[in-house]
C-alpha cells in the first residue's frame, strides 16, 4: 500500500516528478562523464604510448607523469644510450602542446617505423618533406582533414597534410622531428626518449644500468608508465572528482528538498487525512522518503543512461580531443551520492510533514 | 446499567491564538453508551468541532477527562492519540477528505492498511459495500464519484476497521436533499445493523432527527 501511495503521488504530479528526476539525472551524468574521461583520457595516453613499442620511457627531471615542459633533453644523449649493451634501438621525441589536450609530435619516421612497426596509413602516406603532417583519423574526422589539406592553425606554420594514418599510436598529429625542433626554438633538443631492448629479459639490466648514468631522470618501462597513467597519480584530479560528488550531493539536495517542500505543501490535507486515520510521524515520513527514492532510483537511471549519450556525442564532436570511458564500477558509487543527496533533501519536508497538526492539515484549502 | 461507552467529566480547552487564550470548551460533561447514535447542534464556535477532535484524538485537552471505553484519554501523548485514531476512532468529514490520488478501494484499504490490518476479506463488509450503494464504484478515483458517492466511501473507510465510535461531523454538509437522506439513512443503518455508536455534528435540524438523542452545545458548554 505505501508502493501505490508513492506511485500514485508521483503520477498525480506527472510534470514535476519527470523533471526532479531529470535534475537528479544531471549530478549523476556530471560525475559518470568526469570520471569517465578521466579514465579514457589517461587509458588513451597508455595505449598511445604502448602503441610506439618501446620498452623503456626515460623524461626529463622534474617532469610529471602527463605533462612534459619543453624539451630539455639533449638529441646527442640518444646516440649515447644506442650504444648501450642491449639497446636494439634509441628514439628521441619532441612533443608539443597545441591545445591543453591535443599534443603533436615530432619524430624520426624511420626510427619511429622501425620501433613501432611504423603507420597504418589509411590516406595517403609517409612524409614527403619538412613541413608535412600525418594525423590520425579522429583528428581527420574532427577536422575534416585529407591528404593534401593545409593546416595553418598550428605554431603559425603551413603544415601539408600527407598522410591519416589508423588511431593508436603516438600523438593525433606528427611531423618531422627537425621542423618542430627549429620552430619551437629546442633545436638539437628531444623531450622524451624511448628504448627498445633487444630481448624483454634484458629490460631490467638495461633499466638499471639507465638509472646509474641518468640519475635525476624519470626512467620507466613501458609497463610501469602505462600503469602510472590513472586517476591517483595525475595530481589534483581526485581533488576535483571530489568536488564535483559534492556538488552532485547538494544539487540532488536542493532539487528534492524543493520538489518534496511543495509537494508536502500540495499534500498537506492529504497528510492531515492520513493522520486522522492513524497514520503515525513515521508512516508519514515513510512515503515522504520512500517518494524521494523513487525518483533518486529513477534520476540514477536516466543518469547513467545520459552519460551514454553524453559519450556519444563527445565521441562524435569531439574524437581527437577526449575520449570518454564506460565506467560501471561507478555507477553504484554516482547511485550512492545521488540517493545520498536526495535523502537528505527529503528529510526535511518528510520531518515536517510528520510534525504537522493534524486538524490544521485538515483545514488546509 | 453498565458502563457508558464515553465518559466526558469538566472537559475544557483553551486555544492559543497569538498572545490571547480562547477557550473553546469550558467543562463539557457527557456520557455516550454503546450504541447510541448521538446528535450534537449548536452555533458556529459553540465547540462542537473541538468536543469531537479530543473524543477522536485529534488534539489534547487543556484540562478534564475523557474515557473511552474505561481508557482515559486525555493524558494520552502524541503516539498515544494516534494509536487510537488507529483503532477505536473513525472519521467522517463534511468534506469527505479521500485521497485523491487513490480509488475508492484504495481509499478504504489504506484505513485498513494503517491500522496494521490485512487486506478486507470479511463478508459482512462486502455486504456493507453493497448496503452503502457503492460496490459497484470502487475502481474510480473520487474525482469520478458523485458527492453523495464519496461521503459513502467516506464512510466505508470510517468503519473498516470496526471502530468503537464513528464521529460524524456535519456528513451531509455538503450534499444536496436526495444524498443528505441516502447518507443519513447509511448511518442510522450502520447503527441498527451493527450497532455502532456514532456521534454526529449537524446544524440540519431534519438530520438531527434521524439520531436517537440531540444534544445542543453553546459557547463551550453543553445546555440542553
Amino acid at each position: 500500500m505505501t508502493g501505490r501511495l508513492v506511485l500514485e503521488n508521483l503520477k498525480h504530479k506527472p510534470m514535476r516528478s519527470l523533471l526532479s528526476v531529470f535534475l537528479i539525472a544531471v549530478p549523476v551524468t556530471l560525475i559518470l562523464c568526469l570520471v569517465g574521461l578521466s579514465e579514457g583520457m589517461l587509458a588513451d595516453s597508455a595505449r598511445r604510448a604502448r602503441g610506439i613499442g618501446a620498452d623503456i620511457v626515460i623524461r626529463p627531471p622534474k617532469t610529471s607523469i602527463l605533462s612534459l615542459s619543453g624539451a630539455p633533453i639533449p638529441q646527442k644523449l640518444v646516440d649515447v644510450l644506442q650504444q648501450k649493451p642491449h639497446v636494439a634501438l634509441a628514439m628521441g621525441m619532441i612533443v608539443h602542446p597545441i591545445t591543453s589536450v591535443t599534443f603533436i609530435s615530432g619524430i624520426d619516421l624511420q626510427h619511429f617505423n622501425q620501433m613501432s612497426g611504423g603507420f597504418r596509413y589509411l590516406e595517403g602516406g609517409p612524409f614527403q618533406g619538412p613541413d608535412d603532417l600525418i594525423i590520425d583519423q579522429y583528428y581527420a574526422q574532427q577536422h575534416h582533414l585529407h591528404p593534401g589539406d593545409y593546416v595553418t592553425d598550428i605554431l603559425n606554420h603551413r603544415w601539408h597534410v600527407c598522410g591519416v594514418a589508423e588511431g593508436g599510436k603516438l600523438a593525433h598529429l606528427s611531423v618531422p622531428m627537425a621542423t618542430l625542433q627549429d620552430l619551437t626554438g629546442n633545436t638539437g633538443k628531444v623531450s622524451q626518449v624511448f628504448v627498445k631492448v633487444d630481448r624483454i629479459a634484458n629490460i631490467p639490466a638495461v633499466m638499471a644500468e639507465l638509472k646509474a648514468l641518468l640519475p635525476d631522470y624519470n626512467i620507466y618501462t613501458m609497463e610501469e608508465f602505462t600503469s602510472l597513467l590513472t586517476v591517483e597519480n595525475v595530481g589534483g584530479l581526485n581533488t576535483f572528482i571530489d568536488v564535483m560528488v559534492g556538488i552532485g550531493v547538494v544539487i540532488g539536495f536542493a532539487v528534492v528538498l524543493l520538489s518534496m517542500y511543495m509537494a508536502v505543501l500540495q499534500r498537506t490535507r492529504e497528510i492531515g487525512i492520513l493522520k486522522a486515520l492513524g497514520a503515525s510521524r513515521w508512516f508519514i515520513l515513510k512515503i515522504i522518503l520512500a517518494e524521494a527514492l523513487v525518483m533518486g532510483v529513477g534520476g540514477t537511471i536516466v543518469g547513467i543512461a545520459l552519460s551514454f549519450v553524453a559519450r556519444a556525442l563527445i565521441q562524435w564532436l569531439y574524437p581527437a580531443s577526449l575520449t570518454q570511458a564506460v565506467t560501471p564500477l561507478w555507477w553504484p558509487i554516482a547511485g550512492a551520492i545521488s540517493l545520498t543527496g536526495v535523502l537528505l533533501g527529503a528529510l526535511y519536508p518528510g520531518l515536517s510533514a510528520a510534525a504537522q497538526d493534524p486538524i490544521e492539515a485538515l483545514a488546509y484549502e | 446499567m453498565s458502563d457508558p461507552l464515553i465518559e466526558i467529566r469538566g472537559l475544557r480547552k483553551i486555544y492559543r491564538v497569538g498572545k490571547v487564550d480562547v477557550p473553546a470548551l469550558r467543562g463539557v460533561d457527557l456520557d455516550v453508551p454503546k450504541g447510541e447514535f448521538l446528535a450534537i447542534v449548536g452555533p458556529s464556535g459553540s465547540g462542537k468541532s473541538t468536543l469531537f477532535h479530543i473524543i477522536g484524538g485529534l488534539t489534547p485537552a487543556t484540562g478534564g477527562s475523557v474515557r473511552i471505553a474505561g481508557q482515559d484519554i486525555s493524558s494520552l501523548t502524541d503516539a498515544g492519540r494516534t494509536e487510537l485514531r488507529k483503532q477505536k476512532v473513525g472519521f467522517v468529514f463534511q468534506k469527505f477528505n479521500l485521497l485523491p490520488n487513490l480509488t475508492a478501494a484504495d481509499n478504504i484499504a489504506v484505513a485498513r492498511y494503517i491500522a496494521g490490518r490485512g487486506q478486507i476479506e470479511e463478508p459482512e463488509f462486502q455486504e456493507t459495500l453493497t448496503l452503502l450503494g457503492i460496490a459497484g464504484r470502487l475502481s474510480h478515483k473520487p474525482s469520478a464519484l458523485s458527492g453523495g458517492e464519496q461521503q459513502r466511501v467516506a464512510i466505508a473507510r470510517a468503519i473498516v476497521n470496526h471502530p468503537a465510535i464513528l464521529l460524524a461531523d456535519e456528513p451531509t454538509g455538503n450534499l444536496d436533499t436526495e444524498n443528505s437522506a441516502a447518507v443519513l439513512d447509511v448511518i442510522r443503518g450502520l447503527n441498527r445493523r451493527l450497532g455502532q455508536t456514532i456521534l454526529m455534528i449537524t446544524h440540519n435540524p431534519e438530520a438531527a432527527a434521524f439520531a436517537h438523542r440531540t444534544v445542543r452545545m453553546r459557547d463551550g458548554r453543553i445546555v440542553g
